[in-house]
């Protein structure tokens, strides 16, 4: 009854010292460990930027050696933030339209039938990828078939087995927005390349490498995030049938298990910053020019805010997680996945009555001091209906 | 059955009336610019950021600790303020002014 736990490893040092310490290619890392130092310092964005010169800096493990692109609105710090924000925020807003949830619907479904049809299928591959890449066609407003060349991908756009930042596959994402935002000059559509290349700051088009900014965001921000939402949600739904049950029963507490399950897993274990004067968190001193990283899974663990922090209360009412991150730069995607997470649980629980775990093999993210386990690189499971 | 003021940000007054449910709710349904109600009122977001009407300040009480730490952090914020998510319509509210702090 304990493949779908995702244990807590930073307890410890939470309570101990409120940071932990993490070398990153010879670029250390401060981890910030508690909910109040994280949120602090998520709303300070003077003193921890994200907007430096060194492009893929604010990203654990860096990538200063494989991008060259800065992603948007991401690593940029306001004033400038809200230009960029202003333009893509109406956009990323659609997934509160019926018609945006009518075709995610028929994503799900067709996903979840097929499913039932078998007698096992592995989760990660065969079912988080497939939704998170066809829904993604609707936030993109692509057509449906480009979903079969992001599967091909696999599961990682930047991370192999091989090694934890494979710049062949980065590679890869960026000669293909590089061809799409190339293909939308040539011939706009109604999708977010050609509404990006449309956008104008202070009367200024967005250039090419502004957009390539934006969608290298939105390509690998919603990857691996949505991929171990639905798979841990699928493991949590087997070890737990009672909690389906409930949902099927009390619709009206599906936003609750929603913001709850997002809150346990906390798909992105933690985002950087870089620190631009000396200053001090929890007491250690923290030099200008080095990094720092709030760590929004350990926040989201933490008992001065959380009452069984461990444990998911499916209906918990109060629930000031920070798996979005926080204040200027939290998560532009968040509505998306909010609206699929509501259409896989409302289609689970029309659908499905039992989920059996029949093999499994956890994702653990090495982070030098800690190990933590964010998910699965296998799920196999059988649906009955 | 209680009655509700909000004033947006571009001064528009909207008087809605509700039984059940939260403030954020009754706004969000009824598409009160300035709350959004991202996290669906688990207190996440602070996307829901009200100013009290002073003299109705006490019909609605204080904050929670948990939604304290979440408005202190917050721009604006004043010793009037409340996520409206955590505030249950009831008969005990009626009549009360609200002023949406966002756009």
């Amino acid at each position: 009854m304990n493949k779908s736990a995702l244990p807590d490893p930073f307890e410890q040092a939470r309570l101990e010292k409120g940071f932990g310490e993490m070398n990153d290619q010879n670029d250390p890392v401060t981890m910030l460990l508690r909910l109040k130092d994280v949120r602090k310092a998520a709303k300070n964005w003077r003193t921890f930027q994200s907007g430096g010169d060194e492009v893929g800096r604010i990203v654990v493990p860096s990538e200063v050696h494989i991008r060259e692109t800065r992603q948007i609105p991401f690593e940029v710090d306001p004033p400038q933030h809200a230009d960029y924000r202003s333009i893509v925020e109406p956009w990323f807003k659609r997934p509160l339209e019926e018609a945006y949830q009518v075709k995610l619907e028929a994503i799900v479904e067709k996903v979840i039938d097929e499913a039932l049809t078998k007698d096992t299928i592995e989760i990660v591959e065969e079912f988080a990828l497939v939704i998170q890449s066809r829904a993604l066609t609707i936030l993109l407003n692509t057509p449906f078939e480009e979903a079969k060349t992001w599967i091909d991908w696999g599961t990682h756009v930047f991370r192999s087995d091989e090694s934890a930042l494979d710049s062949d596959k980065a590679n890869i994402l960026y000669d293909y927005i590089d061809k799409e935002i190339d293909r939308a000059i040539l011939s706009p559509a109604d999708d977010l390349y050609s509404k990006l290349l449309a956008s104008e700051i202070n009367g200024k088009k967005l250039t090419k490498e502004e957009v390539k900014g934006v969608m290298i965001l939105t390509f690998a921000g919603g990857r691996d995030t949505v991929i171990n939402t639905i798979t841990n949600s699928i493991a949590y739904f087997a070890e737990h049938p009672e909690s389906l049950e409930r949902i099927k029963n009390e619709p009206e507490i599906t936003g609750r298990a929603i913001e709850e399950l997002i809150r346990y897993f906390a798909p992105l274990t933690h985002m950087g910053r870089v620190v631009t004067q000396d200053t001090s968190v929890c007491e250690h001193a923290v030099k200008a020019q080095s990094r720092v990283s709030l760590c929004w899974a350990s926040a989201n663990r933490d008992a001065k805010t959380f009452e069984n922090p461990n444990e998911i209360v499916i209906d918990r009412r109060l629930n000031p997680h920070v798996s979005f991150g926080f204040s200027t730069h939290n998560c532009l995607g968040a509505t998306h996945a909010r609206t699929l997470m509501k259409i896989i649980l409302t289609t689970l629980v029309n659908k499905v009555t039992t989920i059996e775990i029949l093999d499994h093999q956890d994702n653990i993210e090495d982070l030098d001091q800690f190990k933590r386990k964010v998910g699965f690189h296998e799920l196999k499971v059988k649906f009955n209906a | 059955m209680a009655k509700v003021t909000f004033i947006t940000t571009d001064n528009e007054k909207i008087t809605l009336e509700a039984s059940s449910g939260s403030i954020m709710e009754l706004a969000v349904q009824n598409g009160v610019k300035g709350i959004d109600g991202d996290c669906g009122g688990v207190c996440s977001c602070a996307t829901c950021h009200v100013h009290v009407n002073e003299n109705d300040f006490e019909k609605v009480g204080e904050p929670s600790e948990i939604e304290a730490d979440m408005l202190e952090l917050e721009d604006e914020v004043s010793e009037y303020s409340r996520l409206c998510c955590q505030i249950k319509v009831s008969d005990a509210i009626d009549g009360i002014t609200l002023k949406v702090v966002e756009e």
